[in-house]
């Protein structure tokens, strides 16, 4: 009983620790996607704060100037990206996919010519690391059955993005539908001419919208490389921006189901460490390939209207011209 | 004649502005930011670029290399640019490729002992199913179930992945082996290199990866022109690009054409596994695509969707490819991963940004037109 309960527990700890860069990144493409910019730069945006934050917080000692130095770099390539396809008009998923390769390139490069490592930034000192938080009452809990080691090693115990994390998904659910800033959001990702027509600028809400987006992706990236990890590593995105992503598609593009898909992805990654080579019971050994791939099979069924609908917001990815 | 622009309206500008002049000023803007970088990192951007230059032609066995990287970005270009013509986007080069690459590694295993000639045709014929079918799955979707073609390609890049990475490890990996590697293919299919073929017309040439793929990449281009611009099938796919309700009063079916455009670009992009697998490798390795298909897409915006342009474009990037390996031994601070920096510029540039120039351009050829008249 014991062991199944501390089982259950560190996989629903593994699980939240591996959602929340997730969490940011598919908070960004939703902030960038409802006002009608389609980001599949999601990927490349993360992997510059994560360079840019473990570079800072290693030069510094600060995880705090590592996370600010990440936001900056993101929110530069966010920027980059809102030039290209808000104000000259370009093809956004060619401007995403532009920023994803000029980053996975240019975060090793610089990293090979500052630090000398293969492309990885030294490893990080605990200070210069955002430090798990005991939250009070931990050992006031400690003897109650289930609850408490649920209070110890779920709730308790993450980092500060990690709560960080949790408490935007209501915010962007209050920002998105209960503020005027979030109704011209989301008018503006369905019907831009509408929004023009009222005197509301087009340009000025995607560039808001954008700058979000850069900064959630910078403290996504941040936390990869100074809260989860210890240091950057070529590569170390790994295709969560693409994950997330597809949470977002799959949480049809709605704050709190998009919190369930990341942490339903999260949880398929974080229980194909445990099924690794174990038998279950009546079906044998599952590859672990055909877990990891199970997010993209789902999101795939999801888009193709066989599981449920997802509608993306109208206006997404043309850009918009005014009428002369 | 009067030149048109792309409405049929008499254009102001002369046609080599748009299809010369402003992608030469995009790819020099690209170069410009990279001189740039490098420039930052302590290095010497004219000096990084004679090495760069000299390490792609600076010898036959370097050309040689340049061409083998050429053929690759010729096969995945042209397969970027058949689904760009129908209006598609086909981001899953990759996966197509990589995904074809169990169809030629199958044909290399299996062959052994036969002449090259017919493991080279039966591998093409199982490289292009087994890419065009991995393609037509996002098509279908995006026909008749409403997906969008760039996610789900995305998807399936991922999902081909973690096929392979599971066919790789688990079934196909050479017995007593650590690496993921299947056994090596028989020495009869090997496909002949170019310098076997060149060595019986007497032009002697150094070792390189470069072998008779490249010719049929040649062919492809001159395939792919024929098609699109002189077949029944290439002006449907073309129509529905620009129009898809213009389309379907021409008595097109949109959803046909899209098919059609995707399996020839997944087939297009699984031919790559032909050049590495069974010209170069002869086994199949994990990840063996490196990127591949992501650079097609930097060579199909370059060269403007047409198989002249993605020629030259190829061999741009192809030249980059081989050049920037050279660099990293010239300059210690230089990493190889310079020239992913390089082709995400131009994508971006080439790509994203492509009307970055055209409004101060253009009005700079009209202001001297109006003056000449």
């Amino acid at each position: 009983m014991d062991d199944i309960l501390l089982t259950i527990v560190s996989v629903a700890g593994a699980t939240i620790r591996v959602a929340t860069p997730l969490v940011f990144a598919a908070l960004a493409g939703l902030y960038a996607e409802r006002s009608g910019v389609v980001d599949i730069g999601l990927e490349g945006k993360m992997l510059a704060a994560a360079f840019a934050a473990a570079a800072a917080a290693h030069v510094t000692g600060s995880p705090w100037v590592g996370l600010l130095a990440g936001i900056a770099a993101s929110t530069l390539f966010a920027l980059v990206h809102a030039y290209a396809c808000i104000t000259k008009a370009g093809n956004q998923v060619v401007s995403g996919m532009a920023i994803n390769i000029l980053v996975a390139g240019l975060a090793p490069t610089l990293a090979i010519a500052w630090f000398g490592l293969g492309g990885n930034t030294p490893s990080l000192a605990s200070g210069a690391r955002f430090q798990a938080i005991r939250l009070p009452f931990v050992d006031l809990l400690a003897p109650v059955p289930i609850i408490g080691p649920i209070y110890a090693q779920v709730i308790s115990g993450h980092n500060i993005l990690v709560y960080i994390a949790a408490a935007l998904v209501p915010l962007t659910g209050w920002v998105l539908f209960r503020t005027r800033f979030g109704l011209r959001l989301r008018a503006v990702g369905e019907n831009p001419s509408a929004v023009d027509t009222a005197g509301v600028s087009v340009v000025a809400l995607r560039y808001r919208a954008m700058i979000i987006c850069g900064v959630l992706c910078g403290v996504a990236g941040a936390y990869l490389s100074t809260a989860h990890g210890a240091a950057f590593v070529k590569d170390m995105t790994a295709g969560k921006g693409f994950l997330a992503l597809a949470a977002l598609i799959f949480g049809r593009w709605l704050p709190w189901p998009a919190l369930f898909a990341c942490l339903l992805f999260a949880l398929t990654d974080a229980m194909q460490v445990r099924l690794q080579g174990t038998p279950i019971p009546g079906i044998g050994v599952i590859p672990v390939q055909f877990i990891q791939m199970l997010p993209y099979v789902l999101t795939v069924l999801l888009l193709a209207g066989f599981v449920g609908k997802a509608i993306a917001p109208k206006a997404s990815g043309i850009p918009y011209v005014k009428e002369r | 004649m009067a030149t048109l622009d792309g409405f049929g309206r008499p254009a102001d500008v002369p046609w080599w502005v748009g299809l010369v002049l402003l992608p030469l000023l995009n790819l020099l803007a690209a170069f410009v930011i990279a001189g740039g970088v490098i420039w930052v990192l302590g290095v010497d951007p004219v000096a990084a670029l004679k090495v760069l230059v000299w390490g792609a032609f600076g010898d036959t066995d370097l050309i040689g290399f340049t061409l083998y990287y050429t053929t690759n970005f010729i096969f995945a270009g042209l397969a970027v640019a058949i689904a760009f013509h129908c209006g598609l986007f086909n981001i899953g080069g990759e996966g197509q490729a990589y995904i074809a690459g169990l169809g030629v590694g199958l044909v290399g295993l299996a062959m052994g002992g036969w002449p090259w000639p017919v493991v080279m045709a039966v591998a093409v014929i199982s490289a292009a199913l087994f890419g065009g079918i991995w393609a037509l799955v996002p098509a279908w979707l995006q026909a008749y179930r409403g997906s969008h073609i760039v996610i789900t390609t995305i998807m399936f890049n991922f999902i081909a992945a973690s096929i392979m990475n599971y066919v790789m490890v688990d079934v196909l990996i050479a017995p007593g082996q650590q690496a993921p590697e299947s056994r090596a293919f028989d020495p009869s299919t090997h496909l002949p290199s170019l310098q076997d073929l060149l060595a019986l017309f007497g032009i002697r040439s150094r070792t390189s990866f470069l072998n008779v793929s490249f010719l049929l990449a040649v062919a492809c281009c001159v395939a792919f022109w024929v098609f699109v611009w002189h077949t029944r099938w290439g002006y449907g796919i073309r129509t529905v690009g620009q129009n898809e309700r213009a389309a379907v009063y021409a008595g097109i079916r949109p959803g046909h054409m899209i098919m059609l455009a995707m399996v020839i670009s997944g087939a297009l992009a699984g031919l790559v596994a032909v050049n590495v697998l069974l010209g170069a490798q002869h086994r199949i390795i994990l990840n063996y695509t490196g990127g591949v298909g992501f650079v097609g897409i930097a060579v199909a915006l370059m060269g403007r969707n047409h198989p002249l342009g993605i020629f030259l474009s190829a061999l741009l990037f192809g030249a980059l490819y081989q050049g920037g390996s050279e660099l990293n031994f010239e300059f210690p601070k230089l990493s190889t991963e310079m020239v992913v920096v390089i082709q995400g510029l131009i994508i971006l540039f080439a790509g994203a940004l492509e009307n970055l120039f055209r409004p101060q351009v253009e009005a700079l050829f009209r202001r001297r037109l109006r003056a000449a008249a």
